[in-house]
């Protein structure tokens, strides 16, 4: 009946269709809610997602080599780097050029470094050149080959024009391969040898130290949470209070505490001499490794495992429990298939905050980590302010993000994102 | 009665004591037996001690002195789990990370029965409740009365001889707990099992139970079947407490031959029966109940002790009327009548008469 009468939109009260009449009375709505995020939003904006995009797009990016070389990219691009012999002489000529110009300008440096990353040496190739090529005179002083190879023995190595060649379009899948331990070779990306390999190891054991410390987060957690939520709300308050403290003392003043605690020296190790149960000169070495490490990041992230188990179990009714024993349960049984499942959506909410602040630590590992006990973070800390490789510093740090989202995936598929609750 | 059924009494209670705090007695000296079988409710106002007794036969309290006996076995120091009683909770306890079928196969579960064995009870105990096409739902997808039920086949299913229910219609409407009422003592008396149910609505307690034990203050005021309670209470706290209750305060004057004489505040002087008065000058509260009290001279009967009434008040309530008098000094005196075609509806402000028989007017304490 209704589908003879009205084959179109449904209209309001004048005519206007109805959606547009709703669109329009929530419009002010819409604008007004807007504003009222729009500060906190283009601060947001600002100070976090432009810059995170644009660290992420150095990962990729890599133009100077085409801009600062445009002739020698050009000459190149007949070469072929596999025949095994250098290029011919309007390369060179092509480079001086583009040289003269970059060392002008103090470019050539720049690319140099750049280059460097890829084939060690290249830096010190384009800083002597670059010194040599100013006072030349391109219109007359070639064949450029001869005075090359006259400045380096370098610029007569097929690799290092390879190198150049590699690396000259605009943006580049070197960065990645890199922070994969691979390289690109002469037929392709290939894996570096076995002693150049350190990122995989870096994200095997980051991944790693990051499940063992959530577990011990939740092993140590668990029991604390299940307290504070069953005993009367006196002397809960008083125990979160407890919980609470390590969050309001600054975090290089707990990690420095552990220092004191597990160095070689330190109160553990005295006590335990002390009491003769090691030998003044076998001293435990509990800090500066992966050990030192899972115990400082454990100790400081425990709250945050702790708050949202807690106010999960918060919401479990103990009469669950009584239901259970009514029914025939010991206390274990009613504990582990009644009380346990329910309290799973808190376990999941803190593992997932625990195990991915856990994964991007950085100042405990630093403290406290040594050489073994480091974790990716700390490499791509390395090379944004000491080894100033950007690209690939955005590159692992990419990694690492997708690693993250990821897991976030796939928990999201086993244990599902409904299942985890804050409160 | 209580002292016949002591020998086979299937659950005792023999001066059972409870303390919380070890300064305040919450029971005080309860002694309580009921035999096999038997639907009794405790009933009484929060705080009367009811539910701890609940939960110390249940064994999730335990008793600070005394001994509480199961099929003449003391199971004071037994601990819930093995004690084998079905409980029904307030909220239900249904577990809600299980399914209907899950919860109910809990029990039989801890019990280590076979699947098939778990399998062919769960159907039974789903049908006896009329929930047997809900066996793959979770909890939070029945309503509160599908819920109930399922919580009471969870507590039948393992088949115990003893059910606690804990209030356990408390949250569900008016007319869904009157239908669960009949439902919940029809399945107890066909099943043939021993129920020992909390409430603190007497309505409840009077429809459902074969004996009611009224709490308050820790102990049991009166222990008796429905109509006994309600037609005899024993003390003014049972009368005021079980349904609807006039009084009037007075002292009693002299007994003679199983009657007092109580000369009310006011002045008049009625006959009265006496219950726990035992001697001349005591004070006593007389109560009546509103609908033993008679205004039409028609109907009034032989020997009606009559008084003089104003009337203050007329509800038409459906199928009764319920008249608030003023009757020596007293402004919340009651009076309900059938709606009968015959009825008289009275108007406020009219001066009436109105009578009882001497035996419906019991004379109690104070």
């Amino acid at each position: 009946m209704s589908d003879t009468t009205q084959t179109g939109p449904v209209l309001a009260a004048d005519g206007t269709p109805l959606k547009r009449s709703l669109a329009r009375a929530l419009r002010m709505q819409k604008i007004r809610a807007l504003m009222l995020i729009a500060p906190l939003l283009l601060f947001v904006l600002l100070t976090f997602i432009l810059p995170i995009a644009d660290m992420l797009f150095r990962s990729v990016e890599n133009q100077i080599v085409s801009e600062t070389l445009p002739r020698t990219v050009v000459a190149l691009k007949d070469w072929d780097a596999s025949s095994g012999e250098t290029p011919d002489e309007a390369v060179y000529a092509a480079l001086a050029e583009d040289m003269k110009i970059a060392a002008q300008a103090k470019l050539h440096t720049r690319v140099g470094s750049r280059l460097n990353y890829e084939k060690p040496g290249i830096s010190s190739l384009f800083r002597k050149a670059g010194r040599k090529v100013k006072k030349w005179d391109i219109e007359n002083d070639g064949p450029f080959k001869e005075k090359f190879l006259d400045l380096h023995k370098g610029w007569g190595d097929p690799d290092v024009w390879r190198t150049i060649q590699t690396y000259s379009p605009k943006f580049t899948n070197g960065y990645f391969l890199n922070a994969a331990d691979m390289q690109k070779g002469a037929d392709g990306a290939e894996m570096r040898p076995e002693n150049e390999r350190i990122y995989w190891t870096l994200f095997k054991r980051t991944l790693f130290m990051s499940l063992v410390i959530t577990t011990s987060c939740i092993v140590l957690g668990y029991p604390v949470a299940w307290i504070l939520a069953n005993l009367p709300s006196k002397s809960a308050n008083l125990l979160m209070i407890l919980v609470l403290l390590p969050f309001w003392t600054s975090l290089l003043v707990r990690t420095s505490a552990w220092k004191v605690m597990l160095q070689q020296q330190g109160v553990i190790n005295d006590t335990l001499v002390w009491l003769g149960l090691v030998a003044d000169d076998a001293r435990l070495v509990m800090i500066n490794n992966q050990f030192g490490t899972i115990v400082a990041m454990t100790h400081i992230l425990l709250p945050f495992m702790i708050l949202p188990m807690y106010s999960v179990m918060q919401t479990i009714n103990p009469t669950y429990l009584r239901a259970a024993k009514s029914l025939g349960a010991t206390n274990w049984t009613s504990f582990w298939r009644v009380y346990f499942p329910q309290s799973v959506p808190g376990i999941g909410a803190g593992s997932i905050l625990v195990f991915i602040l856990s994964i991007g630590y950085y100042i405990t590992p630093e403290l406290v980590g040594g050489t073994k006990g480091v974790f990716i973070s700390n490499r791509i800390a390395f090379h944004i302010s000491t080894s100033l490789n950007w690209g690939l510093a955005a590159a692992l740090g990419a990694i690492l993000l997708a690693v993250v989202l990821l897991l976030y995936y796939a928990y999201d598929k086993i244990v599902g994102i409904d299942n985890v609750k804050l409160g | 009665m209580a002292d016949s059924a002591i020998n086979d009494a299937f659950v005792e209670f023999d001066r059972v004591q409870k303390s919380y705090d070890g300064e305040n007695l919450v029971v005080k000296d309860l002694n309580l037996s009921l035999p096999k079988g038997e639907f009794l409710t405790m009933l009484g106002p929060s705080g009367s001690g009811k539910t701890t007794c609940l939960m110390m036969l249940a064994g999730f309290e335990t008793a600070t002195h005394g001994e509480i006996r199961l099929d003449g076995r003391e199971i004071n120091n037994i601990p819930p789990h093995k004690r084998g009683i079905g409980m029904v909770f307030q909220n239900y306890a249904l577990f809600p990370h299980m399914t209907i079928a899950e919860n109910l196969s809990f029990p039989l579960e801890v019990r280590k029965f076979g699947k098939s064995e778990r399998e062919a009870k769960i159907k039974r105990a789903l049908d006896m409740v009329e929930m047997g096409s809900f066996g793959s739902r979770r909890p939070a997808q029945l309503s509160g009365g599908q819920q109930q039920r399922v919580a009471l086949a969870r507590a039948l299913v393992f088949e115990p001889e003893l059910v606690l229910m804990d209030e356990p219609l408390g949250a569900l409407d008016k007319q869904l707990r009157e239908k669960m009422q009949f439902e919940i003592t029809h399945l107890a008396h066909t099943l043939g099992i021993t129920t020992v149910y909390v409430t603190h609505d007497q309505t409840e307690a009077l429809t459902m139970s074969d004996r009611v034990a009224v709490f308050d203050d820790g102990r049991i005021q009166q222990l008796a079947p429905p109509d006994k309670l309600y037609e005899e209470p024993e003390n003014s706290f049972v009368a005021q407490f079980i349904g609807e209750n006039n009084t009037l305060e007075g002292v009693v004057k002299e007994i003679n031959n199983g009657v007092a004489l109580v000369q009310l505040d006011g002045g008049e002087l009625i006959d009265a029966k006496p219950i726990n008065v035992s001697k001349p000058g005591e004070r006593t509260r007389v109560s009546i109940r509103p609908e033993r009290v008679e205004y039409n001279k028609e109907r009034m009967q032989e020997g009606a002790h009559t008084l003089k009434a104003e009337v203050l008040e007329f509800i038409y309530m459906g199928d009764i009327f319920r008249t608030r008098l003023r009757v020596a000094g007293n402004d919340e005196f009651v009076v309900k009548t059938r709606n009968a075609p015959d009825q008289v509806r009275l108007k406020p402000g009219e001066q009436i008469e109105i009578g009882w028989l001497p035996e419906d007017c019991r004379a109690l304490d104070a």
